[in-house]
């Protein structure tokens, strides 16, 4: 059976690594190439870059990245962030990347997952989705960082990108992001209904058990923090030996 | 000199990328004369398998390879893999290369496909990819199709519902399912022990 993955995130701006808390107050910690070797050395089954300027200019910075890291970190890489056309995809795809997600530019034009699978595989074509909850229950997508409500339901918007072509779901809770208060299962667990490919859970994680329960209580394939590993809270070994001792197939 | 055979489909910077990581001599090639000096050689492939045997054809490489892969190290990867096979599935049946017995099927289990991400080296027998490979090494898999073969074709297996032939060889043919670009340390050290076999 297949491992459950953990990826730490990388928030890249102009080259450097920096973590967001809430998306607002962003403090740089470091060279993105750096913090992905260490994160291999960790034991990091993929490593998730996110672009946070995304200005067409700084695209080159962040293919740049993305080049320098394949030549020393042989796990599959992910990049996402201002992510718009099929040239993007392919901008990434020969710097190195394994896999491009894509976020409000797909909410935008849908037919650009059908586009990007079509052309490159469905394997290497990520839809991340940053969901909020509503007062009526349900969840919408939301983009610009999480500032701004599409009005679209981020659960219907998984099943209907994977319809499209989409390899793979990357869930953020806008709800739980930050706060350590573990994974939005419920969250997690209506769209793992609803889509037939790998979920990454994403937002909230705070010690190790919020790993351990994610994998219990929800259909998630993988795990993704950012922040957690960036102030080494916790290291990518530490999160992977927990998962081991409760019986979570891990990669060790 | 390991040759990276390039034919238009497949993933051949990551390959050349943990090459030359691990010291090994490489060049990414689509020239005959290269494929027949070289030591070792690799098949990479991304896509679909009626494409990649169309553009190795149109590259004038399908003789060269049957004729070299018998002759010297030789690993497919991924798709690469699949096309040593005698034929494939995938959307219409497509002739494969030959080199090793079997055909390439859809992936029939009760999990999702495709089968994406890192799972177990079930070893099978003794190969000299293996060497300092402990039984239960996660390696990485993207894929939708898997070979058919007898089991003395196979070397290692992974479980996914189904058992799918992970590491393949037969003579000085070799077939890695997983991408060992792609997988870490275990990885490495299987196309290492590739790389050996060149020297």
């Amino acid at each position: 059976m297949l491992d459950k993955r953990i990826i730490p995130c990388l928030d890249v701006r102009d080259g450097k690594v920096v973590k967001g808390i809430n998306f607002v107050g962003i403090r740089e910690v470091g060279d993105p190439v750096e913090c992905a070797e260490e994160y291999n050395r960790q034991g990091a089954d993929e490593i998730v870059f996110l672009d946070i300027t995304a200005t067409h200019e700084h695209r080159k910075t962040m293919a740049d990245v993305v080049c320098r890291t394949a030549e020393k970190v042989f796990v599959p890489l992910t990049v996402g962030g201002g992510i718009s056309t099929i040239e993007d995809f392919a901008t990434m795809l020969r710097a190195g990347a394994d896999k491009v997600s894509v976020n409000s530019a797909a909410l935008k034009n849908p037919e650009l997952i059908a586009q990007a699978a079509d052309k490159f595989g469905s394997q290497c074509v990520v839809v991340a989705i940053d969901a909020r909850k509503m007062e009526d229950g349900s969840w919408h997508a939301y983009v610009a960082g999480g500032r701004k409500d599409t009005g679209i339901d981020a659960v219907w918007w998984a099943k209907r990108a994977c319809e499209l072509g989409a390899g793979e779901i990357l869930l953020t809770s806008m709800d739980a992001d930050g706060t350590k208060a573990g994974f939005d299962l419920p969250l997690l667990n209506a769209v793992c209904e609803v889509v037939n490919v790998p979920v990454i859970a994403s937002g909230g994680c705070g010690t190790l058990d919020h790993f351990s329960e994610v994998f219990e209580k929800t259909g998630a394939d993988a795990a993704l923090a950012a922040s957690l590993f960036h102030y080494r809270e916790l290291t990518v070994g530490e999160v992977k030996e927990h998962l081991h001792a409760h019986n979570i197939p891990v990669r060790l | 000199m390991i040759a990276i055979i390039d034919y238009g489909a497949g993933n051949l910077f990551s390959v050349q990328n943990a090459l030359r990581f691990l010291g090994l001599e490489n060049q990414i090639t689509r020239d005959a004369a290269e494929i027949r000096k070289a030591n070792g050689l690799i098949l990479p492939g991304v896509g679909a398998f009626p494409d990649a045997m169309r553009m190795l054809k149109e590259a004038g490489l399908t003789e060269v390879i049957k004729e070299e892969a018998i002759k010297k190290p030789f690993l497919g990867i991924c798709l690469g893999m699949q096309m040593l096979f005698n034929e494939s599935d995938e959307f219409t049946t497509t002739s494969g290369l030959g080199l090793i017995p079997g055909r390439v099927e859809k992936i029939v289990c009760p999990y999702k496909i495709p089968h994406m991400g890192w799972n177990h080296l079930e070893l099978n027998g003794k190969s000299p990819l293996l060497a300092g490979v402990p039984e239960g090494s996660s390696v990485y898999f993207v894929h939708s199709y898997m070979a058919c073969t007898e089991p003395e074709n196979v070397t290692a297996y992974c479980d996914y519902g189904v058992k799918i032939p992970a590491l393949t060889e037969k003579g000085t043919v070799f077939g890695a399912q997983f991408h060992p670009e792609k997988s870490g340390e275990t990885g490495l050290t299987i196309l290492k022990n590739f790389g050996g076999l060149t020297k």
